[in-house]
């Protein structure tokens, strides 16, 4: 009994299941829970802003909730680019609002129904790594397009002394090349291991309720739901933090980009 | 670990729904719905600094008013300053040219009844002296004998008077 239900894996989470099987051009491009995950945190978000757009002068609660994360980023555009920011912001807004829905959802407790199992999108590094890609990709294009082959002065930093100029520019050139790894590495890490946390917290809670010993309850399961719940909070904490994280670096990547140094 | 383990099996799913979704959501959502919610909070701040300049023309408007105000009571208040005052002239001026009258008419008839008196006077001591020289012609011839004329009994009544 006890062998049998001290099988909870926490990684099964993570399993990508296929829900319709599709194919394209010799790729399996099939329907999967991580795709469901995906067009629920777009449904999210459109609900979210669909709900905001009255465009009253005297704005509603949900107006207000809407506009105040419209504002949100575009202070931070603003803040860390300057009035050129602006163009970016619906990028920058899109990669916030994917990356906290669906943070978010990943928390969601949609296991209390059952059959139904959780995902969380953003636990799975082939997509954090495209957003990643696509951050970095606007910040090349952007810079080539700005400013050309004079792209490079990037990493030269000002205030560079001559003797230093053959190591400075590598260094740089090393921090700018792995940006687009530490995005999606971050991420993905800070989601998953809270995931891995959690579960294996419930699974302490669960064996220890079903263990034999009778002192395990008290000893094992409570400390370790109470736990559970303060784990909790700090995960929800981290999906809106590693959000505005993910946005706030590729602003200031962009910011290099659009302004050099 | 899943990631990992199906990488290779799920990697062109992943890429292929997340770039449609993240699509939908940039140009269906950033591209579209953003703008607007932006447009609802500059036209609210457009609006609010206009009704604050407004406000504020108005307020000076009512402060010029004010102060148009105090003027044209203070312009009434000297007005009627300069009126009464020129009142009060023209009834001190009619006083005293009344007074003056007054003191005119009273001065003539104090002149006349000066002369009334001093002619009463001279008429009298006239009489008094006639009837002295009379009485001295009376007493001389009553005394002495001597008939005195009437000249000469003047004379020294007058006589007596300048000296009395």
């Amino acid at each position: 009994m006890a062998s049998e239900s001290g099988k909870i894996d926490p990684m099964y989470q993570f399993e990508i299941k296929p829900l319709f099987e599709l194919n394209l051009a010799g790729y399996d491009i099939s329907f999967t829970n991580s795709s469901l995950f995906m067009m629920i945190v777009l449904g999210a978000i459109w609900l979210f802003m669909a709900g905001g757009m009255k465009q009253a002068i005297v704005p509603g609660r949900w107006q207000m909730a809407v506009e105040g994360v419209s504002g949100f980023i575009n202070n931070m555009m603003s803040s860390s680019i300057g009035p050129e920011g602006k163009k970016y912001v619906p990028f920058v807004f899109s990669l916030f609002m994917f990356i906290l829905v669906a943070n978010f959802m990943g928390m969601m407790p949609f296991g209390i129904v059952p059959g139904l199992h959780g995902f969380t999108v953003t636990s799975h590094f082939t997509v954090t790594g495209i957003l990643a890609i696509m951050s970095f990709g606007i910040v090349l294009v952007v810079g080539f397009w700005k400013h050309g082959l004079h792209f490079f002065s990037l990493f030269v930093p000002h205030g560079t002394p001559w003797w230093l100029l053959w190591l400075i520019p590598a260094i740089e050139l090393f921090s700018f090349l792995v940006r687009p790894f530490s995005l999606a590495l971050r991420l993905f890490v800070a989601m998953m291991a809270g995931h891995v946390l959690m579960k294996v917290l419930a699974g302490f809670v669960i064996n220890g309720l079903n263990a034999e010993a009778l002192w395990v309850t008290p000893v094992v399961a409570l400390p370790s739901f109470i736990l559970m719940i303060g784990i909790t909070m700090l995960e929800l904490l981290v999906c809106a933090i590693q959000a505005y994280v993910f946005a706030l670096l590729t602003s200031l990547y962009i910011n290099d980009a659009v302004n050099l140094h | 670990m899943p990631q990992i383990a199906q990488l290779l099996e799920t990697y062109a799913s992943q890429i292929f729904w997340l770039l449609i979704t993240f699509g939908i959501i940039y140009f269906g959502i950033a591209r579209m719905m953003l703008p607007k919610v932006e447009a609802a909070v500059d036209a609210r701040n457009k609006k609010i600094a206009e009704d604050l300049a407004a406000a504020e023309a108005a307020r000076a408007a009512a402060e010029m008013l004010e102060t148009g105000g105090d003027s044209a009571l203070n312009a009434a208040r000297a007005e009627a300053q300069a009126k009464s005052n020129a009142a009060k002239a023209t009834a001190a001026k009619a006083t005293e040219k009344s007074l003056a009258d007054a003191d005119a008419q009273i001065a003539t008839k104090l002149a006349a009844a000066e002369m009334s008196l001093s002619a009463a006077t001279a008429s009298a001591m006239a009489s008094v002296e006639s009837v002295a020289t009379g009485a001295t012609a009376d007493i001389v011839a009553k005394v002495s004998g001597i008939a005195v004329t009437p000249a000469a009994a003047a004379m020294a009544v007058k006589m007596v008077m300048a000296n009395g």
